[in-house]
């Protein structure tokens, strides 16, 4: 039977030689992540399960990177929770507040192969998709049934395959082709279908794009975002990891997948603006709107990759007065090589802050909050209302090149005028 | 089950439900204090144990946190009613014991309407305007975790089955 690669993943981790979509399989998961936010309520429904021991503490990844360093005395505690339940499972790959942001650090340390599924207590763990995995956010409780007994059920998804073709534009960015995709189709176009990334832009796109890409996926609704394997992604998987994997792709004929085309070789800088990430506009129409706080950072675009094209505009010029920049760096990897390229000088040098490795503004639970009638203009994934702080604030979202321009200016800024 | 509405719009996120800056809290009650705060500040401090949310499509749509459907549980929202759910909160939802239900042309209910939910014959019934909705069903599967008043109480019950699978 012709199956898509979302069909293939599912059926070789229920054990099966085949399956549909729509049909409810029992997955053995190869790799749970949980974090600092979403653990404690893990570990809380878990220990309400009854089991003493976690089914593989081998393939448990514990991440601090959403209040790190702790900066309220309940999230010190809920750090105190994590830690304990570490030591008590004998959980070995457990990273603490030094290492990065989970969906960053989790393909960097090699726990992400193509053909795994992958489940985490983050909706954004659809990211890993870029590598081949079968990755979805799942929540708490969900995870304490995995904790417990290694397995998972899904309703297996449909496929949309988006083909996209043409050469970008410079200074146009994979998170403008997604936020294209988004705006077409709309916050629920891809509700419950695993989105595949393909044609001739994607397979072009680097593996740090290919990861903007399909981190989107969720904010359309997405199961999963997926990208076909091929030597990109096996140049980046060597020497991080050393698990065996198995490459599956999608056969065109199977009887679940939907094709949809984009041809990016037109397309300007995208701007999603408040309060919905579908919300999605070219930046000419937004051009001139006034900024309070720029944040550069996050699962979507904190990669060095995006420092570069920031840094490149920002580099010998200030942010204006009018506004503050934030930078962090998405992991302590890219921190460093940041470092050692000059990036964070450049930024330091032209009045940003550069923060330790950290989800930070993003979830507007951490650093960097904006207040009642402020905007934010931000690399990240969602602009919801209140999402980083207060409901009477606005956010942004944009490519990191937009974001350097913009602070520049003080307001919305397309990176080709400067 | 019966209960006044409370009416929302299309695409209620998950940050809207309970901000990310709770996320620090894991108690029912002291989530339920901040629930939809973001969209009606005083959702929280007038929702009566019973009442029901109906609102349009997507509803949930956002982060995993199953913060939202326990916020929303300990607040004494009986049952969410809308056009459609994003999929991780519908999973978060049943798993925590919180009903919802998918049903066409919500837009006719409005709010402080009483509605009346039969679960079991899948109908929806907007007492004050006396209109019917067509309810689609839950997954036999998962009428079986809401039935066992959550995931951990199923699991309790089927444990050895499951881990032999």
């Amino acid at each position: 039977m012709s199956m898509t690669m979302a069909e293939k993943i599912l059926a070789k981790a229920a054990g099966k030689k085949e399956v549909g979509a729509g049909e409810i399989v029992m997955a053995n998961i190869d790799v749970a992540m949980t974090h600092d936010l979403t653990g404690p309520l893990s570990v809380e429904s878990f220990e309400k399960i009854g089991v003493e021991k976690v089914w593989d503490p081998e393939k448990i990844v514990v991440m601090f990177d959403h209040q790190v360093p702790a900066d309220s005395l309940e999230a010190a505690a809920n750090h105190i929770t994590m830690r304990k339940f570490v030591k008590q499972q004998g959980i070995n790959n457990f990273y603490d507040v030094r290492e990065g942001v989970c969906h960053q650090v989790l393909p960097e340390k090699g726990h992400i192969v193509p053909g795994e599924v992958v489940v985490g207590t983050d909706s954004h763990t659809c990211t890993h998709g870029a590598l081949g995995a079968f990755s979805t956010g799942i929540g708490s409780t969900d995870m304490a049934m995995v904790f417990a007994t290694g397995k998972l059920w899904f309703k297996v998804p449909e496929t949309i395959k988006f083909n996209i073709t043409g050469a970008l534009k410079d200074y146009v960015y994979a998170k403008d082709v997604v936020l294209n995709i988004i705006g077409t189709i709309g916050a629920d176009g891809a509700t419950y279908k695993a989105c595949e990334f393909g044609g001739e832009t994607t397979q072009k796109m680097s593996v740090s794009d290919r990861m903007v890409m399909c981190n989107m996926a969720i904010e359309m609704g997405g199961k999963t975002g997926l990208v076909e394997p091929d030597q990109k992604t096996f140049d980046y998987i060597k020497g991080r990891s050393t698990k065996s994997y198995k490459v599956m792709k999608t056969d065109l004929d199977a009887e679940s997948l939907e094709a949809m085309d984009f041809d990016v070789s037109k397309l300007e800088p995208q701007v999603a603006c408040p309060h919905h990430v579908d919300n999605v506009k070219p930046i000419s129409e937004v051009e001139g709107t006034d900024i309070d706080q720029v944040f550069l950072g996050s699962c979507t675009n904190g990669r060095l990759d995006d420092l570069r094209s920031a840094a490149k505009i920002l580099k010998g010029k200030k942010v204006s007065d009018s506004t503050r920049m934030l930078v962090i760096p998405a992991s302590r990897e890219i921190y460093m090589k940041a470092m050692d390229e000059g990036l964070l000088r450049t930024f330091v040098d032209s009045g940003a802050l550069v923060c330790n490795p950290c989800c930070g503004p993003c979830l507007g639970g951490h650093i960097g909050l904006i207040g009642p009638g402020e905007v934010s203009l931000s690399t990240s994934n969602r602009n919801f209302k209140g999402r980083q702080g207060s409901p009477e604030g606005e956010v942004y979202l944009s490519s990191a090149a937009v974001a350097a321009a913009s602070a520049i200016k003080g307001k919305v800024t397309d990176p080709r005028d400067l | 089950m019966k209960g006044k509405v409370w009416k929302f719009g299309d695409d209620v996120d998950t940050d809207v439900i309970i901000p990310g800056r709770y996320l620090v809290l894991t108690g029912e009650k002291e989530l339920a204090e901040h629930v939809m705060e973001g969209s009606n500040p005083d959702f929280s401090k007038k929702v009566q144990k019973g009442d029901m949310i109906v609102a349009g499509k997507n509803f949930g749509c956002g982060s995993s946190r199953e913060h939202a459907p326990i916020a929303l549980k300990g607040a004494g929202v009986a049952a969410v009613v809308a056009e459609s759910f994003a999929r991780i909160f519908y999973r978060n939802s049943i798993n925590v014991g919180l009903p919802l239900i998918e049903a066409k042309n919500t837009s006719k209910i409005s709010q402080g309407d009483e509605v009346e939910i039969d679960m079991d014959k899948g109908i929806l019934r907007d007492v004050t305007t006396s209109e019917e909705f067509e309810v689609v069903g839950l997954p036999e599967f998962m009428l079986q975790i809401l039935q066992s008043g959550g995931l951990i109480p199923y699991l309790k019950e089927n444990l050895a089955e499951i881990k032999g699978d």
